[in-house]
C-alpha cells in the first residue's frame, strides 16, 4: 500500500477529483494549506504598509492506494493539476503500514 | 419658562435675517428669505411678521421670565427641528456603534478585534454618563472663556420645557435634544483615540483616561469653540462666550473640537503607550476589510446627523450641510484611489474607505460654510494630504499610530479647519459669517486671509491644548497603574486577557 499527498493549485482541485474518481479511487482527504516552493508569495499593501506573505495558497490531497493502483493514481494527478507554470505543486510518496476500516476492523487492501 | 442661552455656536447664519422684527410668525418665513436678497424682502417679511405677532412685542427678542411673552416663546419651538436633532442625535450614535467599532476592529488582528469592539462601546457608556453628570454644564454654561460652570451638573435646573438655542434669533430647540445631540460628540470624540494604539493597552486605564480626557480636555475646548450666548443674548452680553469662539473661529460641526482634539491624543498616545511587540517585523494585516468596509459606510450615513444636525435647524443650511457631506467624501475617497494607482498601480478597499473618512473628517468644520463645489476641492485635497501621511510620513518617522487617528483625524481636520477659512468666503459661495452682536444678526465683512489667519491659531490653540492634558494623563497612567498589558497578554492577544472571550469561535 502507498500513500500519496499531493500539493496542487486549489481551482484544480474538482478536475483532480474528477478524474482520480474515473480510475475508481473511493475516497480522499483534501486540506487547505500554505506553503512556498519556487513560486513566491505576492505583496499585500495597507495604507502603505507592505507585507510580502511567502506563503502561497494550496490545496493537499491525501489519497490511500494498492501497490498496483499507484502508478496510475499519480499520473493521472499529475496530468489533471497540470498548468504548465511555476506552483503547480508536488506528488509525494510515501510507503503505508497498516491500514483499518474503523467501522468493520477490516485491515490492508480492502480497507482502502 | 425660561429661555435658557446655551447653544453650539457659530458665528454666521443667513437666514434669520428675515426675522427683522424678532417676531413669531417672521420663522415660518424665515427660510424663504436670504441675506442677499433685496432688502425689500426683508422689510416685508417683517411687516408680516410684525402682523401675526404684534400682539406680544413690536420689536427685539422674545426673550425673559415676563407671562406676557409665554405664548410667543412657546412658538420658538418647531417640530421639525425637534425632530431633526432627535434624529440626529441617533445617527451620531450609530457612527460609534457600530460605525467606528467595526471600522476599527476590521483593521485590527483577529485576536484584538473583541477588544476594540468592547473600548468603542464601553467609552461611549461611560462618556454618555459623565456628559449628564458634568460635561454637559463644563461645555455648555457660562463660566470662563476656557470652560463653563457647574450650574447645570447632574442636569439640574433642566426639564422638558427648557430651551436651547440655535443659530436663529428667536428659533429655539428643546434643551434635552441639545443635550442629546452634543452627548453623542462626546461620546465619540475619546472612542476615536483608541486607534492610535490599539493592539496593546490594557483596558481600565483606557477608561480611566477617558473620564479625565473628556474633562479636561473635551469640555474646556468644546466650550472654547461652540459655547456663546445666543443669537438673541449676545447682544446683552457681548463677552460671553468661549475663547476661540470669541477669535471668531469657524466649526460648524467639529473639526477642532472632535477631530483635532481625538487626533492629536491619539498622537500623543501611540508615542507614550509605545509600539506593537512585533511592529515592523510581523505582519499586522487588518483581520476583515468586509467589516471595515461596513463601518466605514455607516460613518458616512451617520455623518449626516454629525454635520447636517449640527445646524440643529432643519433647514436650507442643514441640507447645504448635506450635500457637502455628501460630495466632499466622494471626492476625497476618488482622490485617494487615484493616488493608489499612481503610486502603488492598485487601487485598494481599504484606500476608499479611508480617503473617505479622511473626506468627512475635512469637511465637518466647513459643511455649513463651503458650496458643493469647494466641498469636492476640500475633499480632493484632504485625501491627498492624509495620504502623504498615512503612506509616506508615518513610514518613514515609524511611529506605530496603528489606525492612523492621527493621519486621518488630525491631518485631515486641520486641513478641513484651514480651508473653511477659504471655502466659507461668499465670493466663493461659502455662507460668510453673521454678526450677533446686534439684534436680528446681520452678515459680517468677511476678510479671508484674516480668517485663515484666525483658523490657524484656533488650530494651534486645540492642539496644544489637548496634546499637552494627553501627555500628562497618558504619563500619569504609565507611571501609576501602566497601560501596556504584558508582552505575553499581548502577544496572546487583548480579546483572551483583557476580556476572557475571543470575536470569533469558529
Amino acid at each position: 500500500m502507498k500513500y500519496i499527498i499531493a500539493i496542487i493549485k486549489p481551482f484544480k482541485l474538482d478536475e483532480v477529483r474528477e478524474a482520480l474518481a474515473s480510475l475508481g479511487v473511493a475516497g480522499m482527504t483534501v486540506s487547505e494549506v500554505k506553503g512556498f516552493g519556487r513560486q513566491k508569495g505576492q505583496t499585500e499593501i495597507y495604507r502603505g504598509a507592505e507585507y510580502s506573505t511567502n506563503m502561497v495558497p494550496k490545496v493537499k490531497i491525501e489519497v490511500a492506494a494498492s501497490d498496483g493502483l499507484t502508478p496510475q493514481i499519480v499520473e493521472t494527478i499529475q496530468a489533471a493539476a497540470r498548468t504548465e507554470s511555476i506552483g503547480d505543486g508536488k506528488i509525494f510518496v510515501l510507503d503505508l503500514g497498516a491500514a483499518t476500516r474503523i467501522r468493520t476492523g477490516e485491515a490492508g487492501d480492502t480497507a482502502l | 419658562m425660561v429661555a435658557h442661552k446655551d447653544m453650539k455656536g457659530f458665528t454666521h447664519m443667513k437666514r434669520m435675517i428675515a426675522t427683522a422684527g424678532g417676531m413669531l410668525g417672521s420663522m415660518m418665513l424665515s427660510t424663504a428669505a436670504w441675506a442677499q436678497e433685496a432688502a425689500a424682502a426683508v422689510a416685508e417679511t417683517a411687516t408680516d411678521a410684525a402682523a401675526t405677532a404684534a400682539a406680544v412685542v413690536t420689536e427685539g427678542p422674545i426673550k425673559g421670565s415676563d407671562p406676557a411673552f409665554a405664548d410667543a416663546m412657546a412658538g420658538m419651538v418647531d417640530k421639525g427641528d425637534t425632530t431633526w436633532i432627535i434624529v440626529s442625535s441617533v445617527l451620531v450614535l450609530m457612527m460609534s456603534i457600530p460605525a467606528l467599532a467595526l471600522f476599527y476592529g476590521g483593521l485590527v488582528r483577529t485576536k484584538n478585534m473583541l477588544s476594540v469592539l468592547m473600548q468603542v462601546f464601553m467609552i461611549v457608556s461611560i462618556a454618555a454618563l459623565v456628559w449628564v453628570s458634568w460635561g454637559y454644564s463644563l461645555a455648555f454654561t457660562s463660566g470662563n472663556e476656557y470652560v463653563g460652570g457647574l450650574s447645570k451638573a447632574f442636569l439640574q435646573g433642566v426639564d422638558a420645557t427648557t430651551l436651547a438655542a440655535t443659530f436663529s434669533n428667536n428659533v429655539y430647540i428643546p434643551e434635552y435634544a441639545f443635550i442629546m445631540f452634543q452627548m453623542t460628540f462626546a461620546c465619540i470624540t475619546p472612542a476615536l483615540i483608541v486607534g492610535a494604539f490599539a493592539e496593546r493597552v490594557k483596558f481600565t486605564p483606557l477608561m480611566i483616561f477617558t473620564v479625565l480626557w473628556l474633562t479636561l480636555a473635551y469640555f474646556p475646548i468644546a466650550h472654547m469653540v461652540w459655547y456663546w450666548a445666543g443669537p438673541d443674548f449676545l447682544v446683552d452680553a457681548p463677552t460671553d462666550y468661549g475663547k476661540l469662539w470669541g477669535m471668531g473661529a469657524l466649526d460648524f460641526a467639529g473639526g477642532t473640537v472632535v477631530h483635532i482634539n481625538a487626533g492629536i491624543a491619539g498622537l500623543v498616545g501611540c508615542l507614550i503607550v509605545g509600539k506593537r511587540v512585533g511592529f515592523g517585523k510581523e505582519a499586522t494585516p487588518p483581520h476583515s476589510l468586509t467589516m471595515t468596509m461596513i463601518g466605514a459606510s455607516l460613518l458616512w450615513v451617520g455623518w449626516f446627523g454629525f454635520n447636517a444636525g449640527s445646524n440643529l435647524e432643519a433647514n436650507g443650511l442643514a441640507a447645504l450641510a448635506g450635500i457637502n457631506t455628501f460630495v466632499a467624501t466622494a471626492a476625497a475617497a476618488v482622490a485617494w484611489c487615484i493616488i493608489e494607482q499612481i503610486h502603488h498601480g492598485k487601487p485598494s478597499l481599504l484606500g476608499a474607505v479611508t480617503g473617505a473618512v479622511a473626506g468627512l473628517v475635512a469637511i465637518t468644520p466647513a459643511s455649513g460654510f463651503a458650496a458643493p463645489m469647494t466641498s469636492i476641492l476640500l475633499g480632493f485635497v484632504a485625501a491627498a494630504v492624509c495620504y502623504l501621511f498615512v503612506a509616506v510620513v508615518k513610514n518613514k518617522l515609524k511611529y506605530d499610530d496603528t489606525l492612523d487617528v492621527f493621519g486621518v483625524h488630525c491631518i485631515g481636520g486641520i486641513v478641513g479647519a484651514i480651508g473653511t477659512g477659504i471655502v466659507a468666503d461668499p465670493a466663493l459661495g461659502g455662507q460668510g459669517f453673521f454678526d450677533y452682536t446686534v439684534f436680528p444678526a446681520v452678515p459680517g465683512t468677511y476678510d479671508m486671509a484674516a480668517q485663515v489667519i484666525t483658523q490657524i491659531k484656533a488650530v494651534a490653540i486645540t492642539l496644544v491644548w489637548s496634546g499637552a492634558v494627553s501627555a500628562l494623563l497618558f504619563y500619569g497612567l504609565k507611571l501609576t497603574i501602566g497601560l501596556r498589558p504584558t508582552e505575553e497578554s499581548e502577544r496572546e492577544g487583548l480579546d483572551l486577557s483583557d476580556h476572557g472571550e475571543r470575536a470569533y469561535n469558529y
